[in-house]
């Protein structure tokens, strides 16, 4: 994956139209491919999306991560056209989603969150009717078709009917009739829900495959789905966008803290307190809760410094038993839970 | 264009792929069979007056009957939402599944056809009353159609869908029927909005462009009304 350039903690201004032509040639790696600028979408008095700007790169996998409700689906609704902007400006390849939906339409894949494919129709059947909406000559047609059935592992089930596959095999014609078309862009709304653990490794699999030479966008509240699959990841929560990054930037980013969790036996309470506050590097110490005469300490100290060893040396000047001590490893969850906490509603866009 | 046609494929293999357009009109001719050979030998006159009659009363049933998926099924199934995001207009979407339920309609008309011959082996058939008795049918259908699709955009439920189209024809076609029981100052526009009328016009044997335009209008009407319907998402939903 090529890096974008630097990305600020908030979401960096957009270039502006004077500096992003509107036809750039598509194959540099840093062509932005999708320019959103303050994008807002209203339901009625909801803001399901509010006041969002970001670039997408060609060739980026970006994840767009956040609790239900939060306005990924509507976000991405509003860049396949299905639903204009309330206000702001979207474009794809420098095309405006209002001004010329048939184009930006035209160099998009999209697979909706429900799958929702013609359950009365044949597999094969459906696909040749997408190729055909889709404009691929038919002459190509078959081609296309028996390219997209070999990548997407459809072959087993060509001549089945739509509604008697498996989720697993929905998933991947959903997939197919997304990439068929070898568009530019490719989003897909939660494309891994309700799927089996297997299931889940499979189309991530797919996804990253299909994906290596195309923009994707996905949307998940998974998050290890963003570590799997994303280079890059907008966190969403309640129609902003409240990150942006690298999953590696924003460990970085939001964690300037770690933490040791450790369980001491034989001290006193204030007198470990205060000996571990004395440690160089530490920034805070707090009590948890104790058992069995063994005391719980919560330490919190620089990213760069490790107190394994200091904390050790001090628990054995003291004749304390440490009976444990691990170091907290933040994971993007945590980071999440932190920029999203306090969300208790549940609405849906 | 490429759209349309696509969308006008899928829909006909859709009717055709499964029993609906069997069924639908199996159950059309059979009717209209029955209600045609019935009178034939009481009246013994060489025309398909018997058919012609009782058809736009089995059409307020047919046209609904076919029309009540084309729409409300996508908006169920949420199959609105890909098909939206293709790379076709809302009018082409509208106007390929109207096209393929009209084709459902003409291959029934086509069908009855077998009335006018058998009569013909009978005594001679005024043809061009014929002709434009179905010219008349194909029109009346497809405004019954037109207001079928629209019904059928404005519901993700097919019942309601049905029954919404079922009464508005059903309304255009009682029009004609109440015209006796009309106060006189409303009795012209009354006649004028009845399907009735401009059907029976065109029965007659003459093709008369206000009749032709009065069932084209309504086409247009209930299909720039379906288009709207489909951009109403774009509202909120």
């Amino acid at each position: 994956m090529t890096d974008g350039p630097p990305r600020d903690k908030n979401p960096a201004p957009m270039t502006s139209p004077a500096t992003a032509p509107a036809t750039a040639p598509a194959t540099s790696g840093t062509t932005p491919v999708i320019e959103v600028e303050g994008l807002t979408k209203r339901y009625g008095d909801v803001r399901a999306v509010d006041d969002v700007s970001f670039t997408i790169r060609k060739g980026e996998v970006v994840g767009l991560l956040g609790p239900n409700g939060a306005g990924k689906t509507t976000t991405m609704k509003v860049l396949t056209c299905y639903l204009p902007p309330t206000s702001g400006r979207v474009r794809l390849d420098g095309l405006d989603v209002v001004d010329s939906p048939l184009e930006v339409r035209r160099r998009i894949g999209y697979l909706p969150e429900s799958v929702p494919l013609y359950d009365e129709m044949g597999v094969h059947e459906y696909l040749q009717f997408v190729a055909r909406v889709r404009g691929i000559p038919p002459t190509k047609r078959r081609e296309a078709i028996a390219d997209i059935v070999r990548r997407c592992g459809l072959k087993a089930v060509i001549w089945r009917g739509v509604g008697e596959l498996s989720k697993g095999y929905r998933q991947r014609l959903g997939l197919a009739q997304a990439v068929i078309h070898d568009p530019d862009v490719v989003i897909l709304d939660e494309p891994t829900t309700g799927l089996d653990p297997n299931q889940i490794v499979e189309i991530r699999r797919l996804i990253r495959e299909l994906g290596s030479a195309k923009t994707v966008i996905l949307s998940t509240h998974i998050l290890q789905e963003v570590e799997a699959v994303c280079d890059r990841v907008l966190i969403i929560h309640q129609g902003r966008i409240i990150a942006d990054g690298t999953p590696d930037q924003l460990h970085r980013e939001f964690h300037g803290a770690q933490e040791l969790d450790l369980l001491v036996q034989g001290a006193d309470a204030e007198d470990a307190r205060g000996a571990l506050g004395g440690l160089q590097g530490v920034e805070a110490v707090s009590m948890g809760a104790a058992s069995d005469g063994a005391l719980a300490l919560h330490v919190s100290c620089g990213r760069e410094t490790d107190l394994r060893e200091p904390v050790f040396r001090l628990c054995v000047e003291r004749g304390w038993v440490l009976l444990e001590m691990r170091r907290k490893v933040v994971s993007l969850e945590e980071i999440f839970r932190q920029l999203t906490a306090g969300e208790a509603e549940d609405k849906q866009p | 264009m490429t759209g349309l046609a696509a969308v006008y494929r899928r829909e006909l293999a859709g009717y055709f792929g499964q029993p609906v357009a069997y069924i639908v009109i199996t159950a059309y001719l059979l009717i209209c069979g029955w209600f045609f050979t019935s009178g034939l030998f009481l009246v013994g006159q060489a025309d398909v007056r018997g058919y012609l009659d009782v058809a736009p009363t089995i059409l307020v049933f047919f046209a609904p009957a076919l029309t009540m998926r084309l729409l409300a099924e996508e908006w169920k199934n949420g199959t609105m939402e890909l098909l939206l995001t293709l790379p076709v207009r809302d009018s082409e979407v509208v106007l390929g599944k109207y096209l393929a339920a009209f084709t459902v309609l003409a291959v029934a008309q086509v069908l009855t056809l077998a009335y006018p011959l058998t009569v013909g082996l009978l005594g001679p058939v005024d043809v061009g009353q014929v002709a434009t008795g179905y010219v008349g049918l194909l029109l009346l259908g497809g405004a019954f159609l037109a207001v079928g699709v629209l019904a059928s955009a404005l519901t993700s439920s097919q019942v309601v869908a049905f029954i919404v189209s079922f009464f508005v024809c059903f309304g255009l076609f009682l029009l004609g029927k109440s015209l006796p029981f009309v106060p006189s100052g409303l009795l012209p526009l009354f006649d004028y909005l009845a399907v009735d009328t401009h059907f029976a016009n065109l029965t007659k044997g003459v093709i008369d462009s206000r009749d032709v335009l009065y069932f084209l209008s309504i086409v247009l009407l209930c299909l720039a009304g379906t288009v709207h319907a489909l951009e109403g998402r774009k509202w909120g939903r």
